[in-house]
């Protein structure tokens, strides 16, 4: 399976700009990817030929309206093997797992119950349960990574042991490390310890870049994000097994999330639209569903492919450099395209500003994982990330940068 | 304006060889702790008063090579002065961050060869990481602490 990512990238208008008189080499898809011309004309026709409110009007601008966001959902769902009635949507993944946080953990847990969590989560999949934790008192666990940045499932038995574990918070690709865990196994392990067990997974690394089948995981929940597969910003998905999300509260109450409203009582709608409070994105909804359609026409194992080759040989060539470290794994069986490395000598932003003039943009800082950052003992790193609009043209530009860094300023 | 104009010899001699560079110092007063949690950079910062002035000043701490820099030719421009003075300067250097003409370029020593980080807003925060240490130091100071920890927003 090959892509043909000269093609691909005439798809994407912003990769089409130069900065600092060069090629825009973007290598920050983890941050957020680029947005191809297909997502952009279902979210433009929405507001210049229908734009209307949905599920409410009478009239054909509004049934339009309503089977663009309807049918995104249809769309999300399947590219993702879920339930429509569990397809939620959100703003993003950070308010995906606070619906879960709020309606389902802080209702769920308490004194003597275990939250599992890891070292390598993003701020989104650990803010939530240490803000809880403060109100409710559960405790938290962490599952420690090996020395290569791999979850450490030689730990987890004794993690779960004693029973109490109720509710497993993991990321399925870390943001920083790259790593794939295997979360699927972890769920299973976690409801053998204690059958009452939800599994939460943070899939915002992972969606993007590899064919996700929420029914095959077996998880409860399963929070993503827009912007980062190729859509826009400001909308996000929560899958939810509906038998799970049926016993749980609404996070947000008002508008459009109910069936009935009497002075002395409510009825809350029906899934999904119980979770979905007041007027939502439509237009970015409508793009998120163009994105699903825009990964199915290329394929995702075939994106899966293409980044695992590609990050091999963006691997190769930083191990062929003096002084650079790689974090995370170098196996890319078990790695996704997030590539996090440190230059001796030179900090993260120095280096960032450096490649900048090379047109390669990566970001640099602690990208929202400090529990990780003090696990690997640095501040920050840099970090280069790939997606489908990326080949080994991008690789030089990347390499220079670094050694023009590395000579400057630790020469 | 490049990126060589930011980098320019003075800013990279303070980083390759900072000045006053130091985990400890003699006679601490004063200890603050300033970290810029977006980039994660970190620095401690430590003073000595003697007869109302700045004797001594030295910081530690990790960061990129504009923030370690700055604070490195802050130290230099600082010692020796009344502390309301190194507050003034302080003031002068913040708002040449800000684009405007310093009052006191002599006066700011290497700390005016910061002048064009004004351009690169993303950079602004990294310069003026040390002289707002050293003011937080002096005012902790004034109001009679000994220690004090600032984490700095965007």
């Amino acid at each position: 399976m090959t892509i043909d990512v000269p093609t691909i990238r005439k798809d994407f208008p912003t990769l089409a700009r130069e900065v600092h008189d060069t090629r825009l080499v973007y290598l920050d898809s983890a941050a957020s990817s680029q947005t191809p011309r297909a997502v952009l004309d279902v979210m433009d026709e929405y507001y210049e030929r229908y734009r209307s409110n949905v599920h409410r009007g009478v009239y054909r601008l509004a049934e339009e309206a309503t089977d663009l966001f309807e049918g995104a959902r249809h769309k999300v769902a399947a590219f993702t093997n879920a339930p429509v009635e569990g397809t939620i949507f959100t703003k993003n993944s950070t308010e995906a797992i606070n619906l879960v946080a709020y309606s389902y953990v802080r209702r769920r847990l308490g004194e003597g119950d275990v939250l599992l969590t890891t070292h390598m989560e993003h701020h989104a999949n650990i803010v939530p349960w240490l803000h809880a934790q403060q109100d409710l008192g559960f405790e938290i666990r962490y599952i420690p990574l090996t020395e290569d940045g791999r979850l450490d499932m030689d730990a987890v038995p004794a993690l779960l042991d004693d029973g109490r574990v109720s509710f497993l918070a993991v990321s399925h690709v870390s943001n920083v490390l790259g790593t794939i865990n295997d979360v699927k196994t972890l769920a299973a392990q976690a409801r053998d310890a204690n059958p009452g067990c939800r599994v939460l997974v943070d899939g915002s690394q992972a969606v993007p870049h590899l064919a996700v089948d929420f029914r095959d995981l077996g998880v409860d929940f399963y929070a993503f994000t827009g912007h980062k597969m190729c859509g826009p910003t400001g909308v996000g998905v929560l899958l939810g097994r509906p038998e799970v999300l049926e016993t749980m509260p609404p996070f947000l109450t008002g508008g459009e999330m109910i069936l009935d409203v009497r002075l002395d009582g409510v009825t809350w709608n029906e899934l999904p639209h119980k979770f979905e409070a007041g007027t939502m994105m439509i237009a970015e909804v409508g793009g998120l569903g163009a994105a699903c359609d825009y990964l199915t026409g290329i394929g995702m194992d075939a994106i899966r492919e293409h980044e695992k080759q590609l990050t091999a040989k963006a691997l190769d060539a930083l191990a062929g450099l003096d002084d650079v470290t790689v974090h995370g794994p170098t196996d890319v069986e078990v790695r996704g395209g997030a590539v996090s490395f440190a230059v001796d000598g030179v900090h993260p932003h120095d280096i960032g500003a450096m490649l900048d003039q090379e047109g390669v943009c990566v970001r640099v800082g602690h990208h929202c994982a400090k529990p990780l950052m003090r696990v690997l003992g640095v501040n920050a790193t840099a970090r280069a990330s790939f997606y489908l609009y990326n080949d080994a043209d991008d690789l030089p530009p990347l390499v220079r940068g670094i050694e023009r860094a590395r000579d400057f300023f630790a020469r | 304006m490049s990126l060589e104009d930011l980098y320019q010899e003075i800013i990279l001699d303070h980083y390759r060889k900072p000045k006053n560079r130091a985990p400890e110092l003699a006679d601490e007063d004063v200890h603050v702790h300033h970290s810029n949690p977006l980039c994660g950079d970190e620095m401690d910062l430590r003073i000595a008063v003697a007869d109302g002035k700045l004797d001594g000043v030295v910081f530690d701490g990790e960061g990129c090579s504009i923030s370690q820099a700055s604070a490195s030719a802050m130290t230099q421009a600082v010692k020796g002065r009344e502390l309301d003075d190194v507050l003034a300067l302080t003031e002068d250097f913040r708002l040449m961050m800000h684009g405007d003409e310093p009052s006191r370029p002599d006066d700011l020593q290497d700390g005016i060869a910061f002048q064009g980080v004004a351009k690169f807003p993303v950079r602004v925060k990294c310069a003026l990481l040390g002289w707002m240490a050293v003011k937080d130091a002096i005012e902790t100071y004034q109001s009679g602490d000994a220690t004090h920890s600032v984490t700095h927003g965007e």
